[in-house]
């Protein structure tokens, strides 16, 4: 299982890279490799407001749906259509090719999210 | 019980086997105050010989002689005899849901073949693979209009839909919040497009058009989806009577975004109302948000062309509480025979007999016109149209009855205050010495 | 494609890539009047090209279909012990029942007197299923399990809206539950919350008690569970409903554990359903026609749907002034033909009969229970399981041998496999559902063959199955890119 240093993660496996206002989230190494294969990806319409907590999308295998959270507050200002085509690039390339929404953020909010830090994360998937 | 494989003795080693002395003793977790202590208090087993006289002496009180002109919503049809026997075959009848596409190709090809039949029947992009029958799968593609545009709370809804549907969609929307508006008809039995669009804003989720309506006539599809070109509200079809679509413009030629329709129409046995078969069709950009199975095409680890359901993920056994709909169990051996029906049918015999329902209700339309008799609505009509009786429909529907005609639906049935119409239904079943014996006796009431 | 397979194996093309060109399977009756073209009477824009359906003669189409059908595993063929399903036999004499002339063609708008027949079976056919449910009264109107279902949930909303109870809002569901009871209950408006089964695979009474509050409409519970076992508190749990002011609906999938032993309105429960294609024998046709009839107590008889049947002086008559009613959830009476079948069954067995069913239907799964025990993991064994037995693949995991890899392989070995990965409040589960109509001998080779498989490596099975006239088929690629119709070749 790869984990990234570099991250911030939540329990419920979705990965956030943050820089200034941008975050851009995804689903993790250990999350793709529990879904299986991935066949569709719903995504939001950019635009959307999201409250902290909030379901943005969902992720589908052949026989489960998962559902995307977001942690935090704030808008959607891009997200990947790449996955319309190729969900499977969430399976290959979770981290990098396979990133879900761009969101615009009030970094004062971070502290709230409940994140985790990659070592953290790590202890939470043992844990499972 | 000659269905039960196994002999006294078989059954004593099998309860040796389990460590007990009588199958009575497995049920020891039900606690012994709701055991039964009798049998039950029905009747004693009957030999086949038996059932089946009794069977035949139930069945034997509808006079299926008679010349009928009964229709409303479930059609007599000329049904080949090719179909049974295929429909019959243990292999179709005795399966499961085809969950386990390895031993369900069958199954499964079936569906796909139907759900092609059925696009290019109505011009829709996608049908699923059946739906209960035409009033609920009419509910569920208002529930589905909601997914698709979820701030749309006003069902616009046309009073020409068939009454039970409508009852059917008034008990579904019942618990929630969304608000129906019946949108009446005018004098000529169309839908008045003109109290339609009075009513078309942001709030409008749906317009629900019945093509050839309860009354038999034909709606002006292009004129309704014009009105609702700028609206979000979806369009939505029905169609009871589904032999329309030999003739008539197709639903995917004309913008609808979901066509419910009723699968009896197209070669099932009347059966006093079911098993029916809902049909269900949309755009496909609503694809995901649709109820019901889906069989789709793939490949097998040999990359051979083979087939599976596809897209469950909306359905209740995975999704449970969030599922596009409840719906489990569909109508997959009725949409098999359908599918028979069609293959046999062809692209000729469908619109020849089209062309033939068509050909004998204008007949009778223009006969009983030229006996004085007075027709309800003057809209171009398809196999049904409503007569204005001079007399109360149902004491001369069975009057008429006793003289050896089933001699049409009495609308009071759906309305108290509807003392003299009477639907009027004419398919390949009926002849032109059929109608002529119909219309002498109506010209007695003059 | 080629028509050979591999012996008497066909392949067999899509019914729209068979040659046709000119030809109908089908005569219409012969018309006593000249035929009128459509453009004569309805207007040019009303019309339609003609609908490009295949062109195939009757032999053409009976060969396809009946090529598809041997592609089929069935009941009549084999071995087919899904769990929670009841895939019993299905007798022919209902199939002559259903197809009895004034029953295919009884039209259900028809005057009166015409159709008394069915409607006195129709009449005879709700009283047993309230004596073998111990229920007040029936409706036939639903057309499948979770369209009873979602009708019942409708009555209990209708009860409580009828009292002035606006605020049950929510339905307790047990995790083992089938998906359809959190979904019907969704249809209608109420929010599912789950009730955690508790470490016996029973319903958890603490937690009933701690989410059982004035908010709550209802419990929809499975007795049997689909655990297999009968939930020995189920009168404390209707009980404790009942005081709080809530109902107990109760999924009758699996009645075939309980028909003339145990009654479900004894234990307090107030509407349920019955599956007429599991319970009795109703084919279940590739997926459906089903019916789904259901019983209620007294209390929520004045919402049934209408019209309801009713006795006056000889006649069956219909009631349709009924002010409470919920209205109809269908058009027309039910799946009258699948009740006809079911009518058919009831009376053959009788009530000496109905009861064997059960007896037989939980010793079979007992004797399975019984031959499979050791070699697989039983998550439950606090009782002799009722009429199906729920195994897991923990003992073959320590291998990497999986539930799928033993499904395939039961394929192979000529089974249908059970229901796999359900319920899942375990992990990997075998949900072996053998019934009545299945002997010794048909168990021990199933019970053989799944022993044998359980030896097995992943790495043998993984390339099973070979037999079938496909292969382990691509769900993955049918989900990333739907083809759900054929198309033309452009």
């Amino acid at each position: 299982m790869e984990v990234r240093a570099e991250l911030k993660y939540t329990e419920e496996h979705e990965w956030l890279s943050i820089q200034g206002n941008k975050a851009t989230l995804g689903i993790t190494d250990f999350a793709q490799n529990k879904l299986g294969d991935i066949v569709f990806v719903e995504l939001p319409e950019v635009g959307t407001i999201v409250e902290a907590g909030e379901t943005i999308g969902n992720i589908e295998s052949v026989k489960a749906v998962s559902e995307i959270f977001c942690p935090v507050a704030g808008e959607v200002t891009e997200v990947n259509k790449d996955l319309e085509d190729e969900p499977d690039l969430v399976n290959t390339s979770c981290f990098d090719d396979g990133w879900i929404v761009k969101i615009r953020i009030d970094s004062s909010d971070l502290t709230d999210a409940n994140l985790m830090s990659d070592e953290e994360y790590t202890q939470h998937c043992a844990n499972e | 019980m000659r269905y039960f494989p196994n002999d006294p003795q078989t059954r004593q080693e099998m309860l040796q086997r389990i460590g007990v002395s009588r199958p009575e003793d497995l049920f020891a977790a039900i606690p012994a105050n709701l055991q039964l202590t009798s049998l039950l208090n029905i009747s004693a087993p009957r030999s086949e010989y038996a059932l089946l006289k009794e069977l035949k002496a139930k069945a034997a009180s509808y006079p299926s002689e008679l010349p009928s002109f009964l229709g409303a919503g479930v059609y007599r049809r000329f049904i080949p005899s090719a179909i049974a026997p295929i429909v019959s075959r243990a292999e179709f009848l005795t399966a499961y849901t085809p969950y386990q596409p390895e031993v369900s190709q069958g199954t499964l090809q079936a569906m796909f073949e139907f759900q092609t039949m059925l696009s290019l029947l109505t011009g829709m992009e996608v049908a699923n693979a059946s739906m209960y029958e035409g009033a609920s799968a009419t509910a569920e593609a208002v529930m589905m209009a909601k997914r698709v545009y979820a701030k749309g709370s006003k069902v616009l809804v046309s009073a020409g839909l068939h009454p039970e549907y409508l009852e059917t969609l008034r008990t579904y929307l019942s618990f929630g919040d969304l608000e129906l508006v019946l949108i009446p008809l005018q004098a000529n039995g169309q839908t008045d497009l003109e109290a339609l669009k009075a009513q078309l804003d942001e709030t409008a989720l749906c317009s629900v058009l019945q093509r050839v309506n309860f009354y038999g006539v034909i709606e002006d599809a292009s004129a309704h989806a014009a009105l609702l070109e700028g609206f979000k509200a979806l369009n939505i079809e029905v169609l009871p009577e589904m032999t329309a679509l030999g003739l008539l413009k197709t639903p995917g030629e004309l913008g609808v975004d979901i066509f419910v329709g009723e699968g009896q129409s197209l070669g099932l046995p009347v059966s006093y109302g079911g098993p029916n078969l809902g049909v269900f069709a949309c755009k496909a950009e609503f694809m995901r948000k649709m109820p019901g199975r889906l069989s789709g095409m793939t490949e097998d680890s040999r990359g051979e062309r083979a087939f599976c359901l596809t897209l469950s993920t909306r359905e209740q056994h995975i999704r449970r509480e969030k599922a596009t709909s409840n719906i489990c169990s569909n109508q997959a051996l009725m949409a098999l025979w359908v599918t028979i029906y069609l293959s046999l049918l062809g692209k000729s015999g469908l619109r020849q007999l089209a062309q033939t329902n068509l050909t004998l209700a204008d007949y009778a339309r223009q006969q009983m016109g030229a006996a004085g008799l007075k027709l309800r609505y003057s809209g171009a009509v398809y196999n049904e149209f409503v007569l204005e009786l001079p007399c109360n429909a149902g004491l001369w529907v069975d009057k008429i009855q006793h003289e050896g005609l089933l001699a049409g639906v009495n609308l009071n049935r759906f309305n108290a205050e509807d003392e003299s119409g009477l639907l009027l239904s004419f398919t390949e079943l009926n002849s032109k010495q059929e109608i002529d014996l119909l219309v002498s006796k109506l010209k007695e009431l003059l | 494609m080629s028509v050979g397979k591999h012996g008497m194996v066909f392949s067999e093309p899509l019914l729209f890539e068979l040659k046709g060109g000119g030809k109908s399977g089908m005569d219409l009756p012969e018309l006593d009047l000249p035929l009128i073209d459509a453009a004569e009477l309805l207007p040019a824009e009303f019309l339609r090209e003609a609908a490009e359906l295949p062109e195939l003669s009757e032999p053409e189409v009976v060969r396809h279909f009946t090529r598809l059908s041997q592609w089929n595993y069935s009941v009549d063929g084999g071995f087919y012990p899904l769990g929670s399903c009841t895939m019993k036999y299905n007798p022919k004499v209902n199939e002559v029942a259903a197809s009895i002339e004034g029953f295919a063609n009884g039209h259900p708008y028809a005057p009166y007197g015409c159709n008394q027949g069915i409607k006195r079976l129709l009449f005879e056919f709700e009283q047993d299923l309230a004596e073998i449910s111990g229920m007040d009264a029936v409706s036939l109107h639903p057309a499948a399990g979770s369209h009873g279902e979602l009708t019942g949930m409708m009555l209990i909303r209708a009860y409580h809206l009828d009292r002035g109870d606006l605020k049950r809002t929510k339905v307790l569901i047990p995790d083992s539950a089938h998906g359809t009871n959190p979904s019907s209950a969704s249809v209608c408006h109420l929010e599912s919350v789950e009730l955690p089964s508790g470490p016996d695979g029973l319903i958890d009474m603490e937690a009933l008690d701690r989410l059982m509050d004035e908010n709550v409409a209802g419990i929809m519970l499975t007795n049997p569970n689909t655990c297999g076992l009968f939930e020995t508190n189920i009168e404390r749990v209707c009980q404790l409903v009942h005081e709080r002011g809530g109902l107990v609906y109760l999924d009758g999938a699996n009645m075939n554990a309980m028909v003339g032993v145990t009654r479900p309105g004894d234990m307090g429960a107030d509407v349920l359903h019955f599956n007429t294609h599991k319970t009795f024998s109703t084919p279940h046709g590739g997926g459906g026609p089903g019916a789904g009839p259901i019983g209620v107590k007294s209390l929520l008889e004045p919402y049934l749907p209408r019209p309801v049947l009713f006795e006056k002086d000889g006649r069956i008559e219909m009631d349709f002034d009924r002010p409470k009613s919920i209205g109809k959830v269908r058009s027309f009476y039910g799946s009258t033909g699948v009740l006809i079948r079911a009518w058919t069954y009831i009376k053959t067995l009788g009530a000496e009969g109905l009861r064997e069913m059960t007896l037989w239907a939980v010793t079979n799964a007992n004797y399975l229970k019984a031959r499979l025990a050791g070699d697989f993991h039983l998550p439950f064994d606090s009782q002799h399981c009722m009429h199906e037995v729920l195994l897991t693949d923990k003992f073959q995991q320590e291998r990497h041998v999986s539930t799928m890899d033993l499904a395939k392989g039961l394929i192979e070995a000529g089974f249908h496999p059970p229901t796999v990965y359900f319920p899942l409040v375990v992990s990997g589960a075998l949900l072996i559902e053998p019934t009545e109509t299945e002997s010794k001998e048909t168990l021990d080779h199933f019970a053989d063959a799944l022993l044998e498989l359980s030896k097995k490596s992943h790495e043998e099975l993984a390339e099973l199955p070979k037999m079938p006239p496909v292969g382990r088929v691509d769900e993955v690629l049918a989900n990333r890119k739907p083809i759900l119709r054929w198309q033309p070749e452009s």
